[in-house]
């Protein structure tokens, strides 16, 4: 017997995924679909000896073909007939909830109403009588209590046993389905059309809730009470940056960073030494060895110290948006945000963007415009990462002893008024086209549902790995043989190195910036793989001991490192460009490889490569011949 | 008067909607003419602002409010 296909839709903000995430619990494919950054979730559970096959359609409001979402349901409904289609619904908020399902059933498709939370909308004075909603439409209609295992459970019981043949639609959907043919052949502008239809819809939506629906008035609810901190006036301000903060520390302080750092130090002392010695007693080459402990298993080493600090910071992300706290953040974000031509929602993956820019980049995909999408990827590269960090505090604690915190503080800035100003240039030249809007659903507060935010970040953390894991394996066995590789064959020696070439070749690009050496030339190009890398490069290319990046051994390495030959190749005002070019080129690999896989171009992966490594000349350019013309040195 | 001229507290009831690009979507979230709406909050700088509609909450933008012709109910 093939198995049952079933297919749940509805509006966001229903809990769908919750149930979806309850029926299928782990056994789930999450991909693509095709074309589009939108997640294609399908999940198997086997119930009486029957495979039943659940999709889990994205949330929209409408069929409508009007954002990606609303494109891939109204493509999977024309090419699919499953047998079984589930049309959530939000009981708290059935009103709204029902346009989606008459427009199913305008399009000829039978479904079973199933009404969530029903709990949430009796406390909030809102009665449904199911047999009248059954009647209303002709459809099966059910109930669910959102986080509740068992009641979600006898949806499996209702899959197997129904048979949508048995279903006909009502007069009433019938009749309303004459009335909009009729007016689909009236001889109005096709947006009057439209118009009507929908006023026909909400008409229906009346006489539907008249009969099968009562609202008894119930005082202010508790989102509503709350909201009154959290989204409305001054303290809502202070209460965000609160709540990015204690993100912040968990993910940099408490758990990620650490938990990164623990797996990074296990490769870098453990694996990484292990391989050598097992390849030495096995007699491999030299090259090979090499190229596996100090290409692959250091690049696959970063890729993977990654991934706990994107977990948390998604963790956190899933919990604050399956509280409903993300729509306020986006809404009070809105003002600002619109002043550099975004839209309110696009503050949350450039706040991650301080942490970290693959998570940011990856954030970019929840945002409602392909407008706020890719400006948002294409500025996050400019703020401040975790990475830049150590570099900008060695260089500060170098040729600023007196001032570092102030000049680290000042690249911040630097960063974040680069990153506005190309938003705000971005927007009105090459997207100027795209509108960007700001229509946003506030859903009531809610208590996340635990699996469900872990299986979110769960994904999300996969993803990267995947993905973006290929291409930094790719990129790190590239840096491996650039810098162990000359045209003589295999060197010792990194001077002598095709990275080396290359570091000079780049370096002639810097001497407007005062900073053309060969070795900040390749601490650049090595600065691509990973910003930390900038300042190991220098470590080795001026020959300072072990370069410490830990917060507290800043001064001695800043020390170590300026009693080189690099603190007289620098004068405080080049160091100051090298610093601001260091802030705002390229992003690193792994964050290109993002790139890639988020716009699902090489050429916008390269444009974001090139343009900022062009912002990032310039402005050091500007600074270091405004600052020599105003004396400095 | 307009939506976007409205006091938190206000309840009103929609008259009509001018031509802009997102009246069908706003249409869409059930903002058709005789709907009643309630003004909740508004972000800091008083833009945008929260409404109360069919039983859910919807933010919005001033401009987009404007475009909103209502009466005042209560």
């Amino acid at each position: 017997m093939a198995a049952l296909s079933v297919a749940l839709t509805g509006n966001p903000n229903t809990g769908k995924s919750t149930i979806f995430n309850e029926l299928t619990g782990a056994r789930q494919k999450i991909g693509n679909w095709p074309g589009v950054t939108v997640d294609k979730k399908v999940g198997v559970v086997e119930y009486n000896g029957r495979k039943i096959s659940v999709i889990d359609l994205p949330g929209t409001y409408s069929i409508n073909a009007r954002s990606q979402e609303e494109q891939v349901v109204s493509n999977y409904f024309n090419e699919n007939k499953p047998d079984i289609v589930v049309n959530i619904i939000d009981a708290s908020n059935i009103s709204r909830n029902l346009f989606l399902t008459i427009q199913l059933m305008e399009n000829g498709i039978p479904l079973i109403i199933n009404l969530n939370m029903m709990d949430e909308a009796e406390r909030h004075g809102i009665k449904i009588d199911m047999k009248k909603l059954e009647d209303a439409f002709g459809m099966p209609v059910t109930n669910t209590v959102g986080r509740s295992n068992a009641s979600v459970r006898t949806l499996l019981d209702v899959f197997t046993n129904t048979r949508m043949s048995n279903y006909q639609p009502s007069e009433l959907i019938k009749a309303h389905i004459e009335r909009v043919k009729t007016i689909r052949q009236s001889n109005s502008a096709a947006s009057k059309i439209e118009e009507e239809i929908i006023s026909a819809r909400y008409d229906l939506i009346d006489k539907i809730m008249a009969s099968a629906v009562t609202v008894s008035a119930a005082g202010k609810t508790l989102t509503e009470k709350l909201d009154l901190f959290l989204a409305n006036g001054v303290s809502s301000l202070l209460i965000m940056l609160a709540a990015f903060w204690l993100m912040f520390q968990i993910a940099f302080n408490w758990i990620g960073q650490p938990l990164a750092d623990e797996l990074g130090g296990f490769f870098e002392e453990t694996i990484a030494p292990a391989a050598t010695e097992a390849m030495a007693s096995a007699g491999v080459a030299g090259w090979m060895q090499s190229l596996v402990s100090d290409g692959i298993i250091t690049g696959v080493g970063a890729v993977l110290s990654f991934v706990p600090l994107i977990f948390t910071l998604f963790l956190c992300l899933s919990f604050l948006d399956g509280t409903g706290y993300m729509a306020r953040v986006a809404f009070v974000m809105d003002p600002i945000m619109r002043r550099a031509g975004l839209s309110g929602k696009g503050i949350m993956p450039l706040v991650m963007g301080f942490g970290c820019g693959v998570p940011a980049i990856m954030g970019a995909r929840a945002l409602d415009t392909n407008k706020d999408r890719m400006i948002s990827i294409l500025v996050t590269p400019f703020l401040t990462c975790n990475a830049k960090v150590p570099v900008l505090m060695l260089f500060a604690a170098m040729f600023f002893p007196d001032n570092a915190a102030n000049i680290v503080f000042l690249m911040y800035v630097i960063g974040v008024a680069v990153a506005i100003l190309m938003a705000k240039i971005l927007s009105t030249t090459t997207f100027k086209e795209q509108q960007s809007t700001f229509l946003l659903e506030l859903p009531p507060y809610r208590l996340p549902d635990v699996k469900t935010v872990l299986l979110e970040a769960w994904d999300k953390g996969k993803g990267y790995l995947i993905k973006a894991g290929t291409i930094i394996f790719a990129m790190s066995v590239l840096i491996w043989f650039l810098s162990n590789f000359n045209s003589d064959g295999m060197t010792e020696d990194m001077d002598n190195s095709y990275l080396a070439s290359i570091g000079s070749a780049a370096s002639t690009v810097f001497a407007p910036q005062g900073f053309d050496t060969w070795e900040s030339g390749a601490a650049i190009v090595t600065g691509v793989m990973a910003k930390e890398a900038v300042v190991s490069t220098m470590g080795i290319l001026y020959g300072a001991d072990e370069l410490s990046t830990e917060d507290e051994d800043i001064q001695n390495s800043a020390q170590a490192l300026f009693s080189t030959t690099l603190g007289q190749t620098f004068t405080p005002l080049a160091a100051l460009a090298f610093m601001i070019f260091t802030q705002l080129y390229s992003p690193c690999v792994t964050a290109l490889g993002t790139i890639k896989k988020e716009t699902q171009s090489w050429k916008w992966m390269a444009f974001a490569f090139f343009y900022t490594c062009a912002v990032a000349w310039v402005v050091s350019l500007i600074v270091y011949q405004g600052g020599k013309l105003l004396g400095f040195e | 008067m307009t939506l976007k001229d409205t006091q938190p507290g206000m309840v009103v009831r929609i008259d009509s909607l001018g031509d802009t690009e997102l009246k069908q979507r706003l249409m869409t979230m059930g903002l058709i003419p005789g709907t009643r709406v309630e003004i909740l909050n508004s972000a800091p700088f008083g833009d945008p602002i929260a409404i109360r509609i069919r039983s859910y909450n919807l933010a919005m933008r001033r401009d987009d409010a404007a475009q909103i012709e209502v009466s005042q109910v209560s």
